[in-house]
């Protein structure tokens, strides 16, 4: 079970580093048009045709950075939310954040808006949910993990009958596209840097709060007991969560299962510090995001499928085999 | 050497009236026994000794601070607590969850050093589960983990034990040890408090008793005076037999 010596983070780092390099190599270079690695090279070192460097430059390496920045920012905030909850089963959509932010894109499409100011609505419908719920959550006589994570669920599966209705009532010819957004759909993307920023940002910041986060683990009592100032620390994670979610969900749509599945799937090969398993999940979120994402586009190109429906894909088997394995 | 001390403490016990204000001080090298049956307090005045729980009225201090005023990391450094209940959502191993002791002690930056691990490693020796050391704590049986908690907190190794039922779920032998061990720390300077349903063991293992009453009665002093068969079978409202066993009573209920 627990593979990794005491405090040797950076066997496991590595080898997710170097995959996550593969997966980005693997994606700049398949597409309608396969480049070779020599066109690559030409291309990185600024010579080669000028169409292979449109393709790697403009298209698919922005896409690509994307992908693997969304990835990142639902598995950190799938672990996160895991934590703050107490409660393997919390993922960042259960909250009702994906709710709101569909909500939002949905109605800026069905008016007909698009591009930033659809991203913009998805970004204020995620907000907009995270303080209904969390405020719901409080209630009278502060919240509990349990009651926030009931709120979450309701407001969620209301904020899906709200969905349905939607997509019920708007016209047949939007339909193809905000269907594809609820599946999660990285053409929306723009420019990558605003996330991956954001995700490197959150990785250093948690670094000097892994421990803390590993104790809090343990229960809020414990962790009080310890010496960690739980109420703070607990708002933050919320937050920080929501904030990354948000941020997600507004540059390719929902994309589920991501940030349930990578955090077990790396505790359960890799342990549960939170010092290793956050930037890990940083690392092979984005790296399965990358993976999917290539596959979104290839598998039937010229047509592109929807990137949620392969996370699952990849990811249910091989859950589900970590999980059947270990004891 | 620290000093644990309350002063016209009045513990927040849902629908209760009030209760006898508490004058406590906990001095070093003293065992305290708290007793008193179901629901009488015992957890909340643990919790609320350790400044987990806000109290109706009154204060702790810790070496003359109120408690309240004090850094949650200060206060760790010094009070260490064993929970009755404990979370195990995510599966952690015995060697981790000891070392989780030390956190009071390491800054956000560090990492655990080669001396917290022998402090843990030491701790889990003394607990007798030095063997479980790499086996997952949800896999253990009730006892090794209310050990692995002890092993915890000695790994802490606070100045103040307030400890809720250490003994729970232990077998006779580690029911000793364990009371050898709360004793052998008192012995070296430190202070223990703990909550206790065994007679026998507190008029043992303790010097220093609290009865906790159900309306919220507190009565405490030195052993001698407090245990005996009038006084606990007025708290547990049980008629007891007392014998002697080489000089020491032993309480039955009849």
């Amino acid at each position: 079970m627990r593979k990794v010596a005491q405090g040797s983070l950076s066997a496991p780092l590595g080898v997710l580093v170097l995959a996550a390099l593969i997966a980005l190599l693997f994606a700049v270079s398949i597409g309608s048009a396969s480049l070779s690695v020599a066109q690559l090279w030409a291309v990185a070192q600024g010579q080669g045709e000028l169409l292979a460097s449109t393709l790697v430059w403009e298209l698919r390496l922005p896409r690509a950075l994307s992908a693997f920045a969304v990835g990142g920012l639902l598995a950190v905030a799938g672990a996160l939310m895991q934590v703050l909850l107490r409660n393997p089963l919390a993922d960042p959509y259960v909250l009702g954040l994906s709710g709101g932010a569909s909500i939002g894109a949905l109605a800026a499409m069905l008016v007909g808006l698009g591009g930033f100011l659809v991203s913009g609505a998805a970004f204020v419908g995620a907000l907009f949910s995270t303080l209904l719920v969390f405020g719901l959550a409080h209630g009278r006589g502060g919240w509990s993990p349990a009651r926030l994570l009931l709120t979450g669920v309701v407001v969620a599966s209301g904020w899906g009958a709200v969905i349905t209705l939607m997509l019920a009532m708007s016209p047949a010819e939007r339909l193809p596209g905000m269907l594809y957004w609820l599946m999660g759909d990285l053409s929306y993307a723009r420019t990558p840097w605003p996330p991956l920023l954001l995700l490197l940002a959150v990785c250093l910041l948690l670094v000097p709060l892994g421990r803390s986060l590993n104790v809090l683990a343990r229960g809020a009592p414990q962790a009080a007991a310890l010496g960690v100032n739980v109420r703070p620390l607990e708002w933050g994670i919320y937050i920080l969560a929501s904030l990354l979610t948000a941020a997600a969900v507004t540059t390719a749509g929902s994309i589920g299962f991501v940030g349930l599945v990578v955090p077990h799937m790396l505790r359960l090969l890799l342990g549960n510090d939170q010092r290793l398993i956050l930037p890990a999940c940083a690392l092979a979120g984005g790296t399965l995001l990358v993976l999917a994402d290539t596959l979104a586009r290839t598998m039937i190109a010229p047509e592109q499928l929807p990137v949620g429906v392969i996370t699952a894909l990849l990811g249910v088997p091989t859950f589900l085999f970590l999980l059947h394995r270990s004891r | 050497m620290s000093i644990l001390t309350t002063q016209q403490l009045v513990i927040d016990v849902p629908n209760r009236p009030g209760g006898t204000p508490l004058n406590l001080t906990i001095q070093p090298g003293q065992v305290w026994g708290v007793l008193g049956p179901n629901g009488a307090g015992k957890t909340t005045l643990l919790h609320t000794l350790a400044g987990l729980r806000a109290p109706r009225s009154g204060s702790v201090h810790l070496n003359e601070a109120p408690l309240a005023s004090l850094r949650r990391r200060q206060v760790a450094q010094t009070l260490g607590v064993v929970f009755q209940e404990r979370m195990d959502s995510f599966p952690a191993t015995v060697m981790e969850t000891a070392l989780i002791g030390r956190h009071p002690f390491l800054s956000a930056w560090q990492r655990e050093s080669g001396a917290d691990y022998t402090l843990a490693e030491q701790a889990l020796a003394r607990l007798d589960i030095a063997s479980l050391r790499e086996r997952l704590v949800n896999t253990l049986s009730g006892g090794e983990r209310q050990r692995v908690a002890l092993a915890t907190v000695l790994t802490q190794a606070p100045a103040i034990w307030l400890a809720d039922e250490p003994t729970n779920h232990l077998d006779l032998h580690h029911q000793s040890a364990v009371m050898a061990l709360m004793a052998e720390q008192a012995a070296s300077g430190k202070s223990v408090v703990m909550c206790l349903h065994d007679l026998n063991l507190a008029a043992r293992w303790c010097d220093q008793i609290l009865l906790l009453y159900p309306d919220g009665e507190a009565k405490w002093g030195p052993q001698e005076r407090l245990l005996t068969a009038g006084t606990l079978e007025a708290l547990y409202r049980q008629r007891l037999m007392v014998v002697e066993v080489n000089g020491a009573p032993v309480f039955v209920p009849i």
